[in-house]
């Protein structure tokens, strides 16, 4: 065989002093990197198979191990950057597509980082929510044009709603892409937090049935897993169109991810690969797009609100409003950051629209239409934090849909190989070696917590914006201030420059 | 009584059970690092995990009611405290025959050599207070101290 090209992207390092030969790191690394030497009775490390997952690190009892990005350099060179490089030598020898896992890594502007929250001083007073109460309830679902109320008493009926504690919800990850001990976790910390989790387009494992009051279950373009019983079980059906992560392309989950439980789940033989099409092959029209929706309503008996997902691209604002005149009761934008188990590395990096610019862009159409009230907004595409989640409302954004950021809570270290099936973290695995890692009582645990937390930061921060409920922050973009951000930017996000 | 208990399903077979019990029975206490780097006399673990990384699971004394490890002693170092229900071994007592290890139906009996040598088993060693080392540092709960 030739020589290989592609030298290790990280190294191990072993501290010797420290290390007491007891092999943990052996036992735990699913990329086999470490490995015990009988003649010498010591472990060593194989660097290329290293993809700085930590789950050695994490695990080492003293805390003996350290892995470092390999020092090794090219010659300085701007254009023709390592990972380039890398790559190219990578195709050389492959001849495939390029694969990726989670969200697009690219140093493009994170617009999140250039918006500004306001806070009340003197004219105004800032709330303590300690002290006050504050309301983050929020309904998604189309709101009626006018309502009626007969002795004090609401008399018209509306639409199915969503009711959320809490404007975050766990966005669609599949059971396929991620393993049935995270789904649980995620399904478990919504249903103790009072949210929901999306089932992606895996269909709903038996075991997840008892959570149907929390699950929000997914149609794409696969139709894996879709029938009676499954619409049935959950609060709200979303038809998958898109996804930030691989705008335009359909998924493929690998016939060696497609065991016995995931094969009953998605109704397809075991170790039959799982390809989603591109299109929804009956999805050439929004008028198509409107049969689908009002099939899935009827089916459910109009006891449901139907949500519609897609990607953040060029013709967003257009797209959101067909949808909303499809008969939509959500719209849930993933931008270009969102995340995946697997997706073609140049569409990942380099197809879709930042989240930001997409909801301003279709929260401004929507009202401008005077169909705001129709739908409700969801958006995706790396939410990372609890002030994320606020700028996001206050851009006119109705809740949001977390994956990664939740993914991270169950001990994900985004080393961004979900596509190799191997993740030692027992997420996105579907190897039972490697899923049972994953306790789902500590995962629910943690989940949840992560969204206790940021319901506490998410009413502090409205708190000092002197605002108690949310419903007055939506859509609210005087309490945003742009930094750094061009005319033209800021004249697309809605909102001043910082000092206006 | 309270046992631990282990839960096959998440039981990683990762071993730091094992190493923390060392870490916890060495004159270093709870020292990983000092317990196997400087104990001349490193403690065996009082607990051993079965299986591989698919089906593992830890097993360490049950604390029997009917203990065969106490029958067979020749010298009663093997005693049941009446109020706790827990079974240990009175280390002086013990003359290192293995006859307990011969008998223990979990194979949760063990033998250490030191400057003497004496059988040593799970002594639950949190105390009251606190979980047994196992328990408090098994990262996937998969060990639990229950009734």
């Amino acid at each position: 065989m030739p020589i290989g090209l592609i030298t290790p992207s990280f190294i191990v390092e072993r501290n010797e002093n420290k290390c007491i030969q007891c092999q943990v790191c052996v036992r735990q690394c699913a990329n086999e990197v470490h490995w015990f030497d009988e003649e010498t009775q010591k472990v060593f490390a194989e660097d290329a198979n290293c993809v700085n997952c930590h789950r050695c690190v994490t695990l080492c009892p003293t805390s003996t191990l350290l892995v470092r990005k390999n020092p090794l350099e090219f010659r300085e060179n701007s254009n023709w950057r390592e990972d380039i490089i890398r790559s190219i030598y990578l195709q050389a020898e492959s001849g495939g597509i390029l694969l990726a896992g989670m969200g697009n890594d690219q140093p493009y502007p994170v617009y999140w980082d250039k918006l500004l929250l306001n806070a009340s001083q003197v004219t105004n007073p800032s709330i303590d929510p300690l002290r006050e109460p504050m309301e983050l309830k929020t309904f998604l679902g189309r709101k009626p044009e006018t309502l009626t109320i007969k002795n004090g008493k609401l008399h018209s009926s509306l639409p199915p709603q969503l009711e959320l504690e809490i404007p975050v919800m766990f966005s669609a990850m599949s059971f396929g892409s991620i393993s049935l001990n995270a789904i649980k976790s995620l399904a478990q910390a919504a249903q103790e937090v009072g949210t929901y989790y999306n089932t992606g387009e895996g269909g709903l494992h038996r075991d997840l049935y008892a959570f149907g009051a929390n699950t929000i279950v997914q149609v794409a373009s696969g139709r894996f897993g879709v029938h009676p019983d499954y619409l049935n079980a959950g609060a709200a059906i979303e038809i998958k169109i898109g996804q930030g992560a691989k705008p335009g392309i359909g998924g493929h989950l690998p016939g060696q991810k497609v065991g016995k439980a995931v094969s009953e789940t998605r109704m397809i033989p075991e170790g039959s690969d799982a390809l989603s099409p591109a299109p929804h092959h009956d999805i050439y029209s929004i008028e198509d797009l409107r049969q689908l929706i009002f099939s899935l309503k009827e089916a459910t008996e109009y006891t449901k609100p139907v949500s519609v997902k897609i990607a953040a691209v060029h013709n967003v604002a257009a797209i959101a409003s067909g949808i909303a005149r499809a008969g939509a009761d959500i719209i849930a934008i993933d931008g270009f950051r969102g995340g995946t188990g697997a997706t073609p590395l140049r569409i990942r990096d380099h197809v879709g629209l930042p989240i930001e610019f997409a909801l301003a862009a279709v929260d401004s159409r929507l009202r401008q239409e005077g169909i705001r009230n129709q739908v409700s907004i969801v958006v995706a595409g790396s939410i990372r934090h609890s002030a994320d989640v606020v700028k996001a409302i206050a851009l006119g954004a109705d809740a949001v849909y977390i994956a990664s950021s939740a993914l991270i809570a169950l001990g994900c270290h985004m080393c961004q190989k979900c596509y190799t099936g191997k993740c030692n973290w027992g997420i996105a695995t579907q190897e039972p070696s490697l899923v049972k890692r994953l306790n789902p009582q500590i995962g629910a645990r943690r989940a949840a917590n992560l969204l206790r937390a940021w319901k506490h930061e998410i009413k502090e921060m409205l708190g000092g914006m002197g605002i108690n409920a949310l419903e007055s922050l939506r859509g609210n973009r005087l309490m945003l201030r742009g930094i750094g951000l061009t005319d033209r930017e800021l004249s697309i996000l809605g909102v001043s420059a910082a000092g206006e | 009584m309270k046992r631990v208990y282990v839960n096959p399903e998440f039981c990683l077979g990762c071993k730091l059970c094992e190493i923390h019990c060392i870490a916890a029975h060495s004159k270093h206490r709870n020292n990983v690092l000092k317990a196997f780097k400087e104990t001349r006399f490193r403690p065996v673990s009082r607990v051993i995990v079965e299986g591989d990384n698919l089906n593992s699971f830890a097993v360490q004394c049950r604390h029997c009611d009917e203990m065969f490890c106490a029958k067979a002693c020749i010298t009663g170092a093997l005693q049941k405290d009446p109020k706790t229900g827990a079974v240990a071994i009175e280390e002086s007592r013990c003359v290192g025959c293995w006859t307990c290890v011969l008998a223990c139906p979990f194979g949760a009996v063990f033998r250490h050599y030191g400057e003497k040598k004496y059988a040593v088993k799970c002594d639950l060693c949190g105390g009251e207070e606190s979980d047994p080392a196992c328990v408090k540092h098994c990262p996937n709960e998969a060990l639990v101290l229950r009734e």
